[in-house]
């Protein structure tokens, strides 16, 4: 019998969430994995056939934030993951929401662009997260964020 | 090819404008990426955006990138193996929320590939010069691979 290969939902934003969570895909080698983006070309320009769609959301609108939830919550159930694993940005958080609302582990990665301090969502990700880690050494504490390397 | 880009979220006006000045003082010809910015250039190729589908060959086109200091970018560029002069928004100047670009070059200036452009004359010069791509052993892929291999082992753990 083999065993069942390990759940991974991938999510982030378009730009540079993105690009660093293609940077990382490394890690995810031998899981079931599936990405979700808000920009739909970039699924396609990384030969991603199966990937997911999230609505894009930012801070200033909150109808587009509510939207954004319930989509994240809708392709967390549908997906059914072991493991959330995210790079923001509140696209991503929502998802890492909705996993531990559904008891996954969760797994949030601050941009490599938060030099000087952790995002808004990377401040928030640190209550949700089973997983928190910054790719800034300076930016690290003894009880998270984490540092175990960076993209860049 | 120089590839001029802006990303597509915000207008950088600033550095589309820029590089038009000069454009025609340079050795190579330059394509732009302007996104939601108003400035029409008037001596070098310009397009709104990128298609995703046409990124790789434009990419694989240019012999040096120039552009906001967007970490999208930057990982494209070191994808790609070109040099990249790195622009910061300021938002003082309305092009960002916060200086958070500023404090981004900061900490990558003098990696290699990665020259970061503080004046129009740096920019300039920088584009006058033939600058070195980012070494195949990039001190940065230490990094990566401590990242991937920590997560590797976090997911086999679960």
């Amino acid at each position: 019998m083999t065993e069942k290969k390990l759940k991974v939902l991938a999510a982030s934003s378009g730009g540079g969430h993105w690009e660093q969570l293609m940077a990382m895909r490394g890690a995810f080698e031998g899981c079931d994995i599936v990405f979700a983006t808000t920009i739909p070309g970039l699924l396609a320009k990384y030969d991603i056939r199966d990937g997911l769609v999230l609505p894009d959301c930012s801070r200033d609108s909150i109808t587009m934030s509510i939207r954004c939830f319930f989509s994240a919550f809708a392709i967390v159930i549908k997906q059914r993951p072991d493991v959330v694993i995210s790079t923001g940005a509140a696209p991503g958080l929502f998802c890492l929401l909705a996993g531990k609302l559904t008891g996954k582990r969760t797994i949030w990665i601050d941009s490599v662009a938060n030099v000087e301090k952790l995002s808004l969502s990377g401040k928030l990700a640190g209550r949700i997260a089973t997983l928190w880690l910054t790719q800034w050494q300076h930016l690290s504490r003894p009880d998270g964020p984490h540092y175990a390397g960076a993209v860049l | 090819m120089i590839l001029v880009t802006v990303g597509t979220q915000l207008p950088f006006d600033r550095l589309v404008k820029a590089v038009d000045t000069f454009a025609k003082d340079l050795t190579r010809p330059v394509l732009a990426q302007i996104g939601k910015g108003s400035y029409t250039p008037q001596n070098m190729k310009w397009i709104k955006n990128i298609e995703p589908a046409d990124f790789d060959s434009v990419f694989r086109d240019a012999t040096v990138i120039v552009s906001h200091a967007g970490i999208g970018t930057v990982l494209t560029a070191k994808r790609f193996g070109k040099p990249i002069i790195l622009v910061p928004r300021q938002a003082s100047l309305g092009e960002h929320r916060n200086d958070h670009q500023l404090a981004t070059v900061g900490q990558l200036a003098g990696r290699p590939g990665i020259y970061v452009a503080h004046s129009d004359e740096d920019l300039k010069n920088y584009l006058l010069d033939d600058l070195d791509s980012p070494s195949r052993e990039d001190p940065s892929e230490v990094g990566r691979a401590s990242l991937v291999n920590y997560l590797k082992g976090y997911l086999a753990t679960v």
